[in-house]
């Protein structure tokens, strides 16, 4: 009996183990179960997916990689070896112009070596737990200049090289990296400039901010293309480059500002009254709390602003500088490749989806780095 | 071909205004600068393309070369500066290119009214009419009804239009922006007919898998005479931009190659050719050149018959015959004016 009372009265003296959840909600068939088949419709949009994948998928592999052609002189050889597909032949003879446009063939490793110090400057901006970033820095200050000398070169006795040379992706990194890197910090001027109190700079700043806005950027390109030879004297030849990515960056300033004033209107009140009761100085409270935050708050305008910028790059192509699309045009008319378009351009699309989503991936990993809890 | 430019016009027409002054010597600007700048187009079939090593080539392009060779003495010595159809007058305009050899047609407002001068035509064309054969159509006046791509903003669309109401015919017009994407909405078959100017017709033609089953119609509606243009205002150079020209073609005439320039100017018994080549007579001084400067414009891509040939001609992807382009002695409207 007072056995059998021991047996009731059950006191645990350990955990019991943990079961393993059932097998159809875990693992691969657990994911499929919830994410593929969860409902009805679910399931019919999931074997359509399937269904699609399955008819278009070996068609485009056979397209892209199978049945393509890599090698052959014109466009007739290709079809001669393959009616079915890509004709990369194109891609694989231009390569060179696609990358770095005109620029002379035995200085092209100039550009190459200014897009490695790219990388190794802009690294210690991206990414704050990089070891020796301090001293990183210093050589992101210096950058620029170096950039500079290496592409356009006619300093320090390096060569110089023309800027109707260059083009390709060559052009669009210079005039996107420098559009970009430049037009957030004139945003956060022209952004703290339209909600200062002087009004001077507050009237200065609107009116720059409308009027760039009001105006299409090829409107801008044009301007920098003709009308401003019209207004310099004629020995004054400015730089066409130079030109189009000043105007470029104007033009992504003024976005850059709306942008990030809408992070400064979303901050509460409380923020801007807290750092002045703090006895904080305009700038001080500025770079302490304000902008911190209101950046943090931007970050996905701030990256949508720069993927767009990068992709409005390709305009030049309008005023005659060859960018990846421009430098499709005098391809197509040599009469070896003419008729050809789909590779060419699926080539281009695929590199400017390479750096657009790499650089929406990386605003997700900064927001995701930054966030401080306040969503869920 | 033939953008409409008039807000581009109206810039280029303001802005010669206000610099025709400085504009005065070109030739000295070019010989100082050692360099001709000479704009051409970003890109058309056997006119102006790169090759695989970024060189410049095509029949717009090797004009540029002859007279880069007539003033410097070198057909290398260009600076090419690709412009679209619709920066090309105000590239001209503003002073930042010396010619502008980008098969512009020659109009009247465009000589009066953008204030620019033409050296000459150096290519004949004219628009014409591209159908497939199944259609079964034989001649542009059997078009009644037809939908035809055709480029907007363009001479072609009104002279389409021009065409189309004095032969009391209707048709549907589908706009597209440019010869590329006309190419895939023919094929395609969202229209019934291309049209555009011939040499473009017979380019694209020429690209198609089956080129045979698609002709190009007998009638053309109308005359693109394409030419090299400088700006007004400065004669000696539009004397020069000019007589190059007409020395590729005389140099046809006479059957001077790149190859006999140089054994023609010390035998030829033909005194014109004497005078055109320097041997004789100090003709290239009266332009302000040296007086062998044809003999080097020959020599740097050939007479007219060559260089058209090596672009355009009927050994080329596209094969376009000298028709109109031929000299007046084969029953073209090639004629240049005498050299002496």
């Amino acid at each position: 009996m007072a056995e059998q009372k021991n047996a009731i009265a059950f006191v645990a003296r350990e955990e019991k183990p943990q079961l393993p959840a059932p097998a159809s909600t875990t693992g691969a068939v657990g994911w499929i179960r919830e994410n593929l088949f969860s409902s009805i419709p679910n399931m019919v949009l999931t074997l359509l997916s399937i269904y699609l994948v399955y008819v278009s998928l070996p068609g485009i592999i056979d397209w892209v990689f199978l049945k393509s052609v890599w090698t052959a002189n014109s466009l007739d050889e290709c079809r001669q070896i393959s009616r079915e597909g890509a004709c990369w032949a194109v891609v694989n003879e231009r390569f060179g112009q696609f990358m770095y446009g005109f620029y002379p063939q035995e200085l092209r490793w100039r550009p190459t070596l200014a897009f490695v110090l790219m990388l190794v400057a802009y690294a210690p901006l991206l990414f704050d737990k990089l070891p020796g970033r301090k001293a990183l820095l210093l050589l992101t200050l210096t950058f620029p200049l170096a950039a500079y000398a290496l592409l356009w070169g006619g300093i320090l006795g390096i060569e110089a090289v023309p800027s109707n040379k260059f083009g390709g992706f060559l052009l669009t990194l210079v005039i996107g990296v420098t559009g970009i890197s430049f037009s957030l910090p004139l945003g956060i001027l022209l952004a703290l400039g339209r909600s200062s109190d002087l009004p001077f700079i507050k009237v200065l700043c609107v009116t720059f901010i409308e009027f760039i806005r009001g105006v299409p950027l090829i409107t801008l390109l044009f301007v920098a293309s003709t009308l401003l030879n019209y207004f310099l004297p004629p020995s004054w030849s400015f730089d066409l480059i130079l030109r189009v990515i000043i105007m470029v960056t104007l033009f992504a300033s003024a976005y850059m500002a709306e942008v990030i004033r809408g992070g400064l209107a979303a901050l509460p009140k409380g923020q801007y009254e807290a750092a002045d009761a703090l006895g904080l100085g305009y700038w001080q409270s500025m770079y302490l709390i304000i902008l911190p935050q209101a950046l943090k708050i931007s970050i996905p305008g701030i990256v949508n602003t720069f993927i767009g910028l990068f992709k409005d790059t390709t305009l030049v192509s309008v005023i005659g500088l060859f960018d990846p699309l421009g430098i499709v045009q005098p391809i197509l008319a040599d009469s070896r490749w003419n008729g050809l378009v789909v590779e060419l351009y699926v080539f281009v699309a695929a590199f400017f989806f390479i750096f657009c989503f790499a650089m929406s991936r990386y605003s997700m990993y900064l927001e995701r780095k930054l966030s401080t809890g306040h969503d869920r | 071909m033939v953008k409409k430019i008039l807000p581009v016009a109206l810039g280029a027409a303001l802005g010669v205004a206000g610099i025709a002054g400085a504009q005065a010597g070109t030739l000295d600007d070019v010989k100082a600068r050692g360099e001709l700048h000479c704009a051409v187009s970003t890109g058309l079939a056997g006119f102006s393309y790169t090759d695989a090593d970024g060189e410049y080539q095509g029949f717009d392009v090797d004009y540029c070369r002859a007279l880069a060779a007539a003033v410097l003495g070198d057909g290398s010595k260009v600076k090419f500066t690709p412009t679209t159809g619709k920066t090309r007058f105000t590239a001209l305009a503003s002073g930042e290119v010396d010619v502008l050899s980008r098969n512009t047609t020659w109009t009247f407002s465009r000589d009066a009214d953008l204030k620019f001068t033409f050296a000459g035509v150096a290519y004949y064309d004219g628009q014409g009419f591209m159908v497939p054969k199944a259609l079964g159509v034989e001649s542009a006046l059997q078009l009644d009804g037809a939908t035809v791509c055709i480029q907007t903003g363009t001479t072609t669309e009104l002279n389409l239009a021009d065409f189309f109401r004095a032969n009391n015919m209707s048709y549907e017009p589908v706009p597209i922006e440019t010869n590329t994407e006309a190419r895939q909405n023919y094929l395609a078959e969202a229209c019934d007919v291309y049209t555009t100017d011939a040499s473009g017709l017979a380019a694209s033609r020429a690209t198609f898998e089956n080129p045979d089953d698609h002709i190009v119609l007998p009638e053309i509606i109308s005359k693109e005479p394409l030419g090299p243009l400088v700006r007004h205002g400065d004669e000696q150079w539009s004397d020069i931009a000019r007589w190059v020209l007409n020395a590729l073609v005389i140099a046809e005439e006479k059957g001077i190659t790149a190859a006999n320039a140089d054994d023609m100017a010390a035998n030829s018994k033909d005194p014109e050719v004497l005078r055109l080549l320097g041997t004789s007579g100090e003709l290239g001084a009266m332009i302000g050149l040296d007086k062998d400067y044809a003999l080097k414009a020959i020599k740097a891509g050939g007479n007219y018959g060559e260089i058209f040939e090596r672009n355009l001609g009927e050994n080329t992807k596209i094969g376009l015959a000298r028709g109109l382009n031929a000299q007046w002695t084969q029953g073209g409207l090639l004629y240049a004016q005498p050299y002496r």
